[in-house]
Order: structure tokens, then sequence, then C-alpha cells
């Protein structure tokens, strides 16, 4: 298919939003530890803090931790000690309906491996972003659509996953973490599965339409177009630079 | 999560492998076809019963003589009929009695052959009193040796109108064949002499052995209340009073003792059925971590993800409690049909097999559903 090198229109231009709670950072972490049952401990005391609107990228050998720090800003993990704090809120204080509630709203995720629902078109795909956000049927098809205009996906609705490319695909996973307008996407090795010139377009396209962006990878050339590089090993920050 | 939208995704399983889902319905539907089928069928065997009664009446009694206080055999007077006629609400009564003599095809057949035919001298107006149809004895004919065969009688026989048959010394003829009488199956095995014919040829001293009385429906209590005076005055206590059409009322009530048997068996089948549906839901949630993980990092509740697998092992149970509550229906049409009864299916077994489908495929989803609730979200990021 010959998506990848198809020209696709430029996105609109990045939308500008207040984050959720103040002026404060979108997410911070204070002395966080995470230790595995069984003893691993992924990170070790660890500090950061995430303003509205910044790209970071979170860099590092596999096993420093870098997966574990993702799980926590996304909430989908809870620290051993210390604490997160995500829009202003302590995720360990709050419950299970409340950190889906953070997760549906504030935080979109981008995967690897897509994660796309086969057999279920690109619109509805997008769609099921807002599932849980207690949004209409309706204006979550309308909203699906805008968002896969955003990443320039307006001429593919109606296409199944296997009908697209791998750079496609991942748009179409762009669009869904967006799709609810989190004020935190954090997307894990997005380009790792695809081929460098797609892997340019869903970067381009990540920086275009996420809030503020926290990507993970191993792709040194990846992580220096972003602004901020966190780099990370045997679960502590031991760099960061901005540029 | 509206209704719909729980729907939907409950459904996504069931979209993405169809022939699991298909198979693990059908121990469900295997077992409410069962049940169904068997409420189905004694519903309308029952149906049948009531029908045939309905087309029968109740109106009819039998009067026989019990025993004597020192335990001999009694018998009735012989104006018993002529005095159970006098009785007001009764329409028709008439009598039959045992006779000794036995009949045979032929005269060359040996004595102890009888075939399980009795002999019987029957009064003029039997066959209106029982309502039955076939030949019958002209007022002129039963004082000939004639014989009327009962339906049985005249298969075990093998004979037929116009036939000479050898009852106790002599040729009889046989004036022709009864229809059945579901009320007095006795008069089916009966060969039936005229009651002076039998005088005459066969010496009968007129006692008879029963007596058929017709009564109106509504008083037929009061009646059987008065026949044992009626008909023997002198000894009301050595006369037994029944009403045939209780058998079939009984009949009809007993329906359901084999039923019960058969519906545990369909019980079974869908105890099975819901294990399988539980099977299936496990592996389920096994191969789906991804996209339970998926599912929360979009935002899902731990409920909602429960749910989600409720709802889809209800819709797998839902799936075949309908198929089988259509099969079970079906089975009881043909059957029914096959046999001639009205088929009848009582509106509370659809009911009941609609409300055991829901209970199995809750109670099946529980343990699945929990599972996949307590499946920690970080599965989705890692690689797979």
């Amino acid at each position: 298919m010959s998506g990848t090198v198809h020209p696709d229109p430029a996105p609109p231009p990045r939308p500008r939003r207040l984050p959720a709670l103040g002026d404060g950072p979108v997410a911070e972490l204070a002395g966080v530890t995470k230790t595995y049952p069984g003893g691993v401990e992924a990170l070790r005391g660890v500090d950061l803090r995430i303003e509205a609107d910044e790209a970071v990228a979170v860099v590092g050998p596999s096993g420093s931790g870098k997966s574990t720090l993702l799980h926590l800003l996304g909430t989908l993990d809870l620290p051993s000690s210390g604490t997160v704090r995500i829009a202003g809120h302590d995720v360990a204080r709050l419950p299970d309906r409340r950190l889906a509630a953070l997760r549906a709203t504030t935080i979109g995720f981008v995967f690897q491996h897509f994660h796309l629902t086969p057999g279920t078109s690109a619109l509805d795909n997008v769609a099921d972003g807002l599932l849980y956000a207690k949004t209409p049927p309706d204006e979550r098809r309308r909203r699906a659509a805008l968002a896969l205009e955003r990443v320039g996906l307006a001429h593919r609705l109606g296409h199944r996953p296997h009908q697209l490319s791998g750079g496609e695909q991942q748009r179409v996973a762009v669009a869904r973490a967006v799709v609810g307008e989190p004020a935190l996407l954090l997307a894990d090795e997005p380009t790792g599965n695809l081929d460098s010139a797609s892997g340019a377009e869903v970067l381009r396209v990540l920086s275009a339409v996420a809030a503020t962006l926290v990507i993970i990878t191993h792709d040194a050339d990846l992580a220096a177009v972003l602004p901020r590089r966190v780099r990370m090993r045997d679960g502590r920050i031991v760099e960061e630079e901005t540029s | 999560m509206s209704p719909r939208d729980l729907l939907r995704v409950g459904a996504v399983g069931l979209r993405a492998r169809p022939s699991r889902a298909l198979l693990s319905a059908l121990g469900i539907a295997i077992g409410i076809a069962t049940m169904v089928a068997v409420i189905g069928i004694s519903a309308s065997s029952r149906a049948d019963l009531i029908r045939q009664l309905d087309s029968l009446g109740t109106g009819l009694l039998t009067v026989t003589p019990g025993q004597t206080v020192r335990g001999e055999q009694a018998s009735l007077p012989r104006t018993a009929v002529a005095m159970a006629g006098q009785i007001g609400p009764v329409r028709g009564a008439a009598a039959t009695a045992q006779l000794e003599a036995r009949i045979y095809r032929s005269d060359l057949i040996p004595p102890e052959r009888t075939g399980g035919v009795s002999v019987q001298a029957a009064t003029q107006r039997l066959l209106d009193t029982l309502q039955g149809t076939g030949a019958w004895f002209s007022p002129a004919t039963s004082r000939y040796p004639t014989v009327v065969l009962g339906a049985v009688a005249a298969q075990r026989l093998g004979a037929r109108g116009g036939d000479q048959v050898w009852v106790g010394e002599r040729w009889f003829t046989v004036l022709g064949v009864l229809d059945p009488l579901p009320l007095a199956p006795e008069i089916d095995r009966s060969a039936l002499v005229g009651w002076p014919a039998a005088a005459e040829h066969l010496g009968f001293d007129g006692h008879p052995t029963t007596v058929y009385v017709r009564a109106d429906p509504e008083s037929v209590t009061d009646v059987a209340a008065v026949l044992p005076r009626t008909v023997n005055p002198e000894h009301p206590e050595e006369t037994t009073v029944a009403r045939p059409s209780d058998a079939l009322a009984a009949r009809a009530a007993a329906a359901g003792a084999l039923t019960n048997l058969l519906l545990g068996l369909g019980g079974v089948a869908l105890l099975v059925g819901g294990v399988g549906i539980a099977n299936t839901m496990v592996v389920s949630v096994l191969e789906r971590r991804r996209e339970i993980g998926l599912r929360r990092a979009l935002g899902a509740t731990r409920t909602d993800i429960r749910l989600q697998f409720l709802t889809e092992s209800l819709l797998l149970s839902a799936l075949g409690g309908l198929a089988g509550l259509a099969l079970g229906a079906l089975v009881t049409t043909g059957y029914a049909l096959g046999h001639g009864f009205p088929p009848t299916l009582d509106a509370w077994a659809p009911a009941g097999a609609v409300a055991a489908t829901l209970l199995v495929g809750v109670t099946a989803g529980i343990y699945p559903a929990a599972r996949a609730a307590r499946l920690s979200p970080t599965v989705a990021l890692s690689a797979p």
C-alpha cells in the first residue's frame, strides 16, 4: 500500500488548552520507587516534573525502568513509595473508578503494537477511545471523524486495520488516543514497528496533535527530535537535556 | 456504559470467534430444548386426554356387585336396570351380565383356548347408554343366537359380521362389530349376546353383573350417592359404584410423573451447558488479556470489564436458550401432530426457559468476569 508516501494534507494547527487543574504540572513524580513482587526494583527514587505542552522523550536500555515509569504516568500501576500526581491528583489516593475516569479523560496511550480491534473500521476504533468517557455514540463518531482528519486519514474512515499500512494503523491509534483531547499523551515505542518513513510521519502527527507528549523509546534519532530528553538507567534518571 | 454500548462490547468476543460461540451455546440449547420438549409433549398429551374426556363426557357411572358380609361374591337383583332408570337425572340405564359360556372361532378349537374374550349378555339400551357406535341388536335379533363383537374381541377372534362363531354348544351368527368404547374397555374385549337370547340359549339367570348409568353431568355425584340403595335396596352395601371417566382424569393428572424425571435430565444437560460456557469464558479471558488491558487504558473501570464479560456470557447462553426454545417447540409440535395431540405449550414453560437461561448465563459468567476485572491493566503495554 502506498499510504506511507501519500502526501497527506497538513494536520490542522495544534490545539492549545489549559491543564485540567490550575497551572500546575501535568505530571509530577516525587521520590517514586517501584518494587515488583519477587524483589525486582524497577524504579529507585525518581523525581520528574512534566509541564503542560512539553514534549519529552524517555530513553534508556531495556530494564532501565522506562516502561514502569510510563505505567505510573498512565496510572496503570501504583508506586511502591513516593507520590505520582497527574493533573494535580495523587493517584495512590484515587479509587479504581476515579483512576479509570482519569485515563478516560486526561491520559491517552499509543502502543508499539497499535492494539486496534480487528474487523472494526478505523472510525469505530477511534470512537472507542471515547467509549468509557460517557460520550453519546453519535458524538463519539463525529469526534472520531475529526480526529482521523487531524492525523491525515480523513480518506480512510471505513477501512479496517488489515486494509491499512503499519504507519496508517499507528496514526489510527494516535487518533484514538487524542480523540478525547487528553492533557497527557503517552507513547510506548510508537515507531518501533514501522519503517523510518512512516515512523517519521507518525512522530510528526504525534507532536502535532498531542497537548503534552511523553515518548518512550530506544531510538536516539527519534529522541533527538524532541525538545526535552530524559535518560534512564537502573531505575534512576541519570541525565536530562533540553534543547 | 449505556445498555446499547454494553451489548455491543459484550458481543465483541462472539463476533471474533463465532464457531466457538456456537459450540458453547449448543450445550445450553440442548438442555433448554430437552426441557421445553418434555414440558410441551406432556402438556400436549394431557390436553389430548382432557379433550377426550370432554368428548366422552363424565356422566357415565357403573354399578357392580361387591362382596357380601361373609366374603362371597354378591349379585345384583334382576330389577337393577329398571330401578336405576327411575332416578330423575338418569338419561339411560343398561346392563351386562357375565355368562359362563365361552366363544370360539369354530367348534374345532380346543376348549381351553378361549382367546381372552368373554361372553356377556347385554340389554337393548347398552349401546345408547354408552353412547357407542357400530353394529347393534334390533329387538328381534336380540332373541336369536346372534352376537355383537367388541372391537378387540373381533380382532382376537378374527371374525366379522356374517361369520359363524361357536358359543356355548352351538353356532351363533356375528351381527357386526362395535367401535372402541374408551370409557368401557371391558365391552371391547367381549362378545355380546341379546338379553333374551342369553336366557333362552345359554341358561342365563337374569342377574346383571354391571349396570351402566348415564346421568346428567352436573348431578353425577348425587346419582352416584343414591345408586346403591336404588339398585339393591336390600343390600346397598354390596354394590360398588364407579365413574370410568375418573380413570382418564387420573391419567391426565399422572402425565406429570415421568415428566419430572425427564425434566431433571434436561436440567443436567443445562448445567453441563453452563459449565461449557464458563470454560469458554475462562479461555476467552486468558486470550484477551491485551484487549482487557487496552480497555483499561482507554478508561474502563473494573466494573466495566466485569459487565462486559458477564454480558458476553449472558449473550452466549441467551443464544443457546433461544435456539433451544425454538428446537423444543419444534419437537413438541412434531411429536404432538404425529400422535394426533393438540400441540400445547403453557406460557410458563418458555418463560421458565428464559429465566433458566439467564440464571445459567450469569452464574457461568461470574468467575471469568471477576478474573477479567482483576487483571492488571499494564499487560496491554507489554509486547505480545
